[in-house]
């Protein structure tokens, strides 16, 4: 009867991840991966997508088990479904592309204690079915990846003055190699979130100019 | 011993747990707020960090040898459950350690920065004394970049700050910029 509404209510779910909810430029989750392995766009995606992965099934599993976890315990149990799943997605990712696996190195394991996916367990999954709990995640896995994946591309075009390994630009070029150090990573993050403060205030600014069009 | 040294000189300066990791960022932004706050939230990431080493350590001989695949869980389950523990120890031993520390424990419990040293301690197959240097200097690190970062929050109190930079973004660049300032730590292995 209500399909449509369901259909709606989904893809509200995936896009807020996407954009208005997403979950590295507003949230400001799962800041150690975000900052730590997107000195490049293939290891940005990477990461992305193993995150993704293990953001999608532990979801599907919390959801599916939410009226058997008990309240009190049920922290431990999202953390051990979480644990297993990277445990997975680790071997998967070393028997698949090593290459990239070494040089995420012990940044893949860490995606336990990403605390995006421990939220997204404790604040959606554990309480909504499974069609909205898929949604949720990957709206939200969207967004993380797509986060990565810019911030990786800036760091990577600006430090080494390429795009997934691609050269960029001619030889006189000199590359910015402080994006792709460690402090790259602050800065990077740092200023694209003022680019975000600023399009949300100029945004707020309009709204308040017309009052009567639209209200959140 | 000059091994031991160097191990926690490393871990303290050259590759800070915060600074060059990005490990225990959130606690290093969101609780970076008030020096003696920080101070404190350091003191009880060093405890937790020697607790995880020794942890660590004890698994990595006698259990994960057998079943490698349960590392991660394991090392997840027993470093929490072990901090819980010696929580409650403290609480019965030392009210007045537990009031400075207590609050910290939980939400340090096996965040990004003691399952990092844990996994790092693994993968650079220390032993027992080294593991627990290590810890020390990582701890200290963390220390160092919480205070350093405090201090300079503090500070920025009192200044006019225009609204639109305040807060995260702020932050993060200033966490930048000390992060590049411990980058020139680098230079003291190449000097020796």
């Amino acid at each position: 009867m209500n399909q449509v509404q369901t259909t709606n209510r989904s893809a509200e779910e995936f896009l807020k991840g996407l954009w208005k909810e997403n979950p590295v430029f507003v949230a400001v989750l799962g800041m150690c991966p975000t900052l730590a392995v997107t000195n490049t766009a293939i290891n940005s995606l990477a990461m992305g997508l193993a995150t993704a992965f293990v953001l999608v099934f532990s979801s599907l599993l919390v959801s599916s088990f939410r009226k058997l976890i008990p309240k009190q315990v049920r922290i431990t149990a999202f953390i051990i479904i979480i644990a297993t799943f990277v445990t997975v997605v680790d071997f998967m990712l070393a028997a698949i592309v090593p290459q990239v696996h070494k040089e995420l190195g012990a940044f893949i394991a860490l995606i336990v204690v990403n605390c995006l996916i421990l939220g997204r367990q404790e604040a959606f999954s554990s309480k909504n079915p499974v069609g909205l709990a898929m949604a949720d995640a990957l709206g939200m896995s969207a967004g993380f990846t797509f986060a990565l994946l810019s911030i990786g591309s800036i760091r990577e075009i600006l430090g080494s003055g390429s795009l997934f390994n691609i050269p960029l630009f001619g030889s006189g070029f000199e590359p910015w190699v402080i994006m792709v150090l460690p402090p790259g990573g602050f800065f990077t993050l740092g200023f694209l979130l003022l680019f975000f403060n600023w399009l949300q205030k100029r945004r707020k600014a309009q709204m308040r100019a017309t009052p009567s069009t639209v209200k959140p | 011993m000059q091994e031991l040294i160097w191990i926690f000189v490393s871990a303290l300066l050259i590759n800070n747990f915060t600074l060059a990791y990005f490990l225990g960022i959130c606690p290093f932004l969101g609780v970076s707020g008030r020096l003696d706050t920080a101070f404190r939230l350091g003191l009880a990431n060093i405890f937790v960090m020697l607790i995880t080493a020794l942890c660590s350590w004890a698994l990595n001989t006698y259990i994960l040898p057998y079943a490698p695949y349960l590392r991660l869980i394991s090392f997840i389950i027993v470093i929490a459950s072990t901090v819980q523990l010696v929580e409650m120890a403290i609480k019965k031993i030392s009210p007045e350690l537990f009031r400075a520390l207590g609050i910290f424990l939980p939400l340090i419990t096996t965040n990004c920065a003691i399952l990092g040293l844990a996994l790092f301690a693994t993968n650079k197959g220390y032993n027992l004394v080294e593991g627990l240097f290590f810890a020390l200097g990582a701890g200290g690190g963390v220390t160092l970049a919480l205070v350093l970062m405090a201090g300079i929050r503090e500070e920025m109190k009192v200044l006019d700050i225009p609204k639109l930079v305040e807060g995260t973004a702020l932050n993060l660049i200033i966490a930048g910029i000390l992060s590049m300032a411990f980058m020139g730590f680098a230079g003291l292995f190449s000097a020796s």
